[in-house]
């Protein structure tokens, strides 16, 4: 790790990657050991837009370690609301605190935030730009449900155009030979770049427009929320909204180590009778999100 | 000779110093901006709309007295990649250069992506040049990308 701030999934090497698992792994396995960790830290989660889920998610990550916590839930009840520039946010909170945990809706906010902070920046979201700790919790997930990361195959469904989560994964998981298919109404599909990206890696990889095609061959399906944000035809949201929830009584016949996977909030993409199948991961992989930063946090701080 | 004579009263010459030449006449004030000539206290003679048979119509400058760097000149090669740096020693040309797309851009151009730090706070721009034919550039903020048609003034 060059710089210690982790704001893209291009600052992490597949040694970095594999790194944090490990240390993830640890967490997970001897939580007791690490309850003083972060004993004397005090760590700033600062979300300049609401996020409910990743902001607990981390809290809950440095309060297992032992560290304390500052910071806003969103902008409203800060000084931004003032008209105080990012830039003075960051610098004066990097005074009060060891690390920085910040959520902004503008794209690079948080590569800026880093070149002015006296601590490390920890990205938990710029607009619709990175998000790289969710991609190391999905990589660690998918890690711990297959016993390996080598050689899967990924069904992506959903919004492919625009889900950021989708994007990293193909960039991370490109050190690890994966076959993808992927699976999205045809205004959703996964842009140009990211299919050269895997052409140029050699990367096998397959557009479906229907989901049963490829549910039997899948060790991880990984589901994402089509948002009727993204149409700008309502009728046409209203069309494909239902092309992709995945039920229950689709899942027969699948591999039986097939685990799937979602970074949260479902509306009704997942069917809720599938919660109950053993194959359905999304909540676990959620408290792995957990371990995940836990390992990024003291990893950063050089306490592990 | 006669002819060569002809075109070079177009513009007077100059003993010392740099020439600018085969600038696209649409560039030639955002290369003149870039290289903030208006703060250069020497002489500049500035030459709109010529005639060029490559160019169709372009632009050229010539700065008495100063040696601009190539890293400098390099920043021009977004508007002006064909253009030709010649010094000039006692009227005599002694070195002909062209410029050259640097590997990274700080400033200059504007990132296309409307949600970009750069467009929304006073944070200078930084792009990595990804692709140096057809200019292509990666930022280094929000890592979208903008491309030569794109190119804005920042």
């Amino acid at each position: 790790m060059k710089n210690k701030s982790l704001v893209s999934i291009h600052d992490y090497s597949k040694t970095d990657y594999l790194r944090i698992m490990d240390l993830a792994e640890e967490f997970e396995r001897n939580p007791r050991n690490y309850g003083n960790l972060l004993t004397g830290k005090v760590v700033a989660t600062l979300f300049f837009e609401p996020s409910t889920r990743t902001r607990l998610s981390f809290e809950s990550a440095v309060q297992r370690l032992g560290g304390r916590i500052i910071g806003f839930a969103d902008s409203s009840s800060s000084s931004v609301s003032k008209g105080e520039t990012l830039k003075d946010t960051i610098k004066t909170v990097s005074q009060y605190s060891d690390l920085i945990v910040m959520r902004h809706p503008i794209e690079g906010s948080a590569r800026w935030a880093s070149e002015v902070s006296d601590v490390p920046i920890v990205n938990a979201g710029d607009g619709a730009n990175q998000h790289p700790t969710q991609c190391l919790l999905d990589l660690y997930t998918m890690k711990q449900t297959q016993g390996k990361l080598d050689n899967l195959i990924i069904t992506m469904v959903g919004d492919l155009k625009y889900g950021r989560t989708v994007h990293s994964l193909i960039q991370a998981m490109s050190y690890f030979s994966p076959s993808f298919h992927f699976v999205s109404p045809e205004e959703l599909k996964m842009p140009n770049e990211y299919k050269m990206f895997l052409k140029e890696k050699k990367i096998p990889f397959k557009e479906h427009h229907d989901l049963s095609e490829v549910l039997k061959i899948s060790d991880i399906i990984y589901v994402t929320r089509v948002q009727r944000e993204r149409f700008s035809d309502p009728i046409e949201y209203e069309k494909v909204k239902n092309a992709f929830v995945l039920k229950n009584s689709m899942l027969e016949d699948t591999k039986p180590g097939l685990k799937i996977l979602h970074p949260l909030p479902r509306v009704n993409e997942i069917n809720e009778d599938v919660d109950t199948n053993k194959k359905a991961y999304y909540f676990r992989q959620a408290l792995n999100g957990v371990y995940t930063r836990m390992a990024i946090i003291s990893s950063i701080l050089g306490l592990k | 000779m006669e002819k060569k004579n002809l075109k070079e009263l177009k513009v007077s010459a100059i003993k010392e110093g740099t020439v600018i030449d085969h600038i696209p006449a649409r560039s030639l004030f955002k290369v003149i901006s870039i290289l903030e000539l208006q703060k250069m206290e020497t002489q500049i003679t500035i030459g709109y709309n010529f005639e060029s048979k490559k160019l169709g119509q372009k632009g050229i400058i010539k700065i008495s007295d100063k040696f601009l760097s190539q890293k400098d000149l390099n920043k021009i090669a977004l508007f002006a990649p064909e253009a030709k740096i010649n010094i000039i020693r006692n009227y005599k040309v002694i070195e002909k250069n062209v410029v050259q797309v640097p590997d990274s851009i700080e400033g200059i151009v504007k990132c296309m992506n409307p949600k970009c730090i750069t467009n929304n706070e006073d944070v200078k721009t930084k792009f990595t040049v990804i692709e140096k034919k057809n200019v292509t550039l990666k930022c280094k903020y929000c890592e979208k990308i903008t491309d030569q048609e794109h190119f804005e003034m920042k």
